[in-house]
């Protein structure tokens, strides 16, 4: 990809002073050509989205992890599709349509997506212009004929889960096409980023998926000091990582108990709902919040590690009881009946749609936010991305099952050298000197002072992106985030085919996607 | 297998403690919840769970709800897969457009008398979600609600404390 990346850099008509990865505004061409490159897989899609009179494609080199976004101005209201060639962008496009009023000519396909017809306008971040919220009927894509038959769920299911809709067409038992609608819990977060203050913004971004709202947070921090220039103690750095790691064990703990409970299997939830309420437990103990919503912001952490007894004492704890669990998964063949070759993701599918976390490393795909692009600490810190080839859930529980041995590793090696000092610098000071042009600037001097940080970070689930473009007072006047989860509900919908109704639910939950963090 | 199973015999609960409830407190509450319960549902309520919008950091905590430490179903508090079988809705997010018509009906769908729980911050008023053009409004605009549990998210033991007062509350009717 880099030879795309110059490319890229040598098509564009301006530089934004985007950091620490350039944003290139380029002609309808260019991001043609770049669309085709992305879809013959010389680069992975990571990011597309709007705002009322441009578009934004982010773009990853797989390979060192390094990003580039794409601006392409849409005076007329429309851009060329990307999903016209690049199925994973169609869901995307579909959204910006929703929410923008943006037109991708050639789209293939033209349904609406978080618009149900409920919100009383028409693209609210757009125009906005009102219509009735008739809630109009969704046409759902057709698998007819003998002996097929459909199978409608949700949006509210049965169990304790976020809300969505499933339609299954199938074919006796046997999964013939599942069609998801999505967009029921859709909050409007990126209406949200508008025009806020810093605090705001950040409060909101750490609320667009909970259970990731450590991953979030910190995504959002480095955003915000790249673009304004804010430094963060060492101390806040290492911790930061230590609340991730913490958030990472608990998810992992509570999806693997899950996905054995959906083979009927309660003796695993049980165990790992003990384990699970452990990790909570000892991050309140330590940093005032179970799930430590709020604990990361721009310029550092807000609670300090007074103590590390706590943390000690849950490492020893999994370390003794996890193995048992494992061993327990490991030769139970009626559980491993249920999980081996089912929903079996493709190398292919995975890489096509840059799928990442679990997901993604389950089918062979070893990209890890923490290594490349990667991101302070975890380049001094040791640890393996784990990856598996078979793309089924058993791989899929085997890579979480690996990934908390690796983020036990981690959360000793941090506890262990844990650096002294303050756990957060002010950002005011930083600001201040922001407003004083300084000399012998960049090449591209930022027009009217607006100032843009992207960051990805590594959750549980995947990779999570946050893009925010501040003016020189740290004022956010736009915002986004994209969720591991946008690339992956769609192979969700492959994997099921072929499989039995019945192994929908560990489908699912190997997968376990965000509905928030999607519907945004 | 059998060797945890075995040990599981001998080793002593995790279970907490009964969280104690103010006798005021379920006083207040059966007030609230005037005649309509009359114990008739005795010691014991169906829950039906609704996410009209949330993070799914609520969810969350209310799954802990069921695991060994807090194990709500010694409190005869059970989670039903159904509306048609439960006396209590439990609902958490601020109450999204695209949801309005799930919890309405979700809502009609329960027999009465029904007690609505609004979980969270979000349900109570709509937390930091609630200039967005895509929120319509806190549970309590929607459907009426008899507890409001606040928290982001509640810690399980304050979910606990208000259930096991509406268990009471609604035995002394
Ligand atoms: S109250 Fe907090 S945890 Fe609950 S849904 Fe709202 S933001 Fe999420």
């Amino acid at each position: 990809m880099s030879t795309l990346r110059t490319a890229l850099l040598n098509a564009a008509l301006t530089i934004e002073e985007q950091k620490p990865w350039p944003r290139v505004t380029v002609d309808a061409d260019t991001w043609r050509q770049a669309t085709l490159a992305i879809a013959a897989g010389n680069a992975t899609l990571s990011g597309l989205w709007a705002e009322p009179r441009a578009v934004h494609m982010a773009v990853l080199d797989d390979d060192d992890g390094a990003l580039m976004v794409l601006t392409l101005a849409t005076p007329d209201g429309r851009f060329p599709s990307v999903g016209l060639t690049h199925p994973p962008a169609q869901r995307l496009e579909r959204a910006i349509v929703d929410l923008y009023g943006l037109l991708p000519e050639g789209m293939p396909d033209d349904r609406r997506w978080l618009d149900h017809d409920r919100w009383g306008v028409r693209a609210p971040l757009g125009d906005g212009a009102l219509i009735p919220a008739d809630g109009a009927p969704y046409p759902f894509l057709k698998a007819e004929g003998p002996p097929l038959h459909q199978i409608a769920v949700g949006p509210v299911h049965a169990g304790i889960i976020e809300p969505g809709h499933f339609r299954f067409s199938a074919n006796g038992e046997i999964v013939v096409r599942l069609e998801e609608r999505l967009g029921y819990v859709h909050k409007g977060i990126e209406g949200l980023l508008t025009n806020t203050t810093l605090e705001a913004a950040a409060k909101v971004v750490a609320r667009v998926s909970g259970d990731s709202t450590v991953a979030y947070s910190f995504a959002f921090a480095r955003a915000a000091e790249a673009a304004l220039g804010i430094g963060v103690p060492q101390r806040a750095i290492w911790l930061r990582a230590l609340m991730a790691e913490l958030e990472r064990l608990a998810n992992h703990l509570g999806d693997i108990g899950a996905i054995c409970n959906d083979a009927a299997f309660a003796l695993m939830l049980a165990h790992c709902g003990i384990l699970r309420e452990e990790v909570l437990r000892a991050a309140k103990a330590t940093f005032g919040h179970r799930l430590m919503m709020d604990r990361i912001i721009p310029g550092g952490v807000t609670s300090d590690l007074d103590d590390v007894a706590p943390i000690k004492a849950l490492t020893t704890r999994i370390r003794q009881r996890f193995p048992r669990l494992v061993e327990l998964y490991d030769n139970t063949a009626s559980l491993q009946n249920r999980t081996v070759s089912t929903g079996r993701l493709s190398p292919e599918l995975a890489r096509r749609f840059g799928a990442g976390g679990p997901v993604g490393r389950a089918s062979g795909r070893a990209f890890d936010a923490r290594k490349a692009p990667g991101y302070p600490p975890y380049g001094d810190l040791d640890f393996k991305v784990i990856r598996r080839e078979g793309g089924d859930v058993d791989a899929r529980i085997w890579v979480r099952i690996d990934e908390i041995s690796e983020s036990l590793e981690l959360i000793e090696q941090i506890i262990d050298r844990l650096p002294p000092g303050p756990i957060a610098y002010p950002t005011a000071p930083a600001l201040r000197e922001r407003r004083v042009p300084q000399a012998g600037g960049l090449a591209h001097e930022p027009r009217d002072g607006a100032m843009e940080g992207l960051a990805m970070v590594e959750s549980f689930r995947g990779d999570v992106l946050v893009w925010l473009r501040t003016d020189e007072t740290g004022r956010v006047l736009r915002g986004t985030v994209r969720d591991p989860s946008a690339f992956q509900w769609p192979l969700l919908e492959a994997v099921i085919e072929g499989n039995i109704v019945a192994d929908f639910p560990l489908c699912n939950k190997s997968f376990n996607c965000s509905y928030s963090g999607h519907d945004l | 297998m059998r060797r945890m199973l075995l040990e599981g015999l001998f080793r002593r609960p995790v279970t907490e403690r009964a969280p104690t409830v103010a006798d005021a407190e379920i006083d207040a509450l059966a007030a609230r919840l005037g005649v309509a319960a009359k114990a008739r549902l005795g010691r014991s309520l169906s829950i039906r769970e609704v996410d009209a919008g949330s993070c799914n950091g609520c969810e969350l905590e209310i799954h802990a709800l069921n695991n060994s430490y807090y194990d709500v179903e010694r409190f005869g508090l059970r989670f039903v897969a159904s509306p048609r079988h439960a006396d209590v809705l439990m609902v958490t997010g601020p109450v999204t457009a695209n949801m309005r018509e799930g919890l309405e009906r979700t809502y009609a769908a329960m027999p009465a008398p029904k007690w609505v729980v609004a979980i969270g911050d979000c349900a109570a008023g709509c937390g930091v979600f609630s200039k967005s053009y895509a929120v319509i409004g806190a549970v309590s605009e929607i459907i009426p609600v008899d507890l409001t549990i606040p928290g982001c998210p509640p810690e399980p033991i304050d979910m606990l404390k208000g259930l096991v007062g509406l268990v009471e509350a609604s035995a002394r009717g």
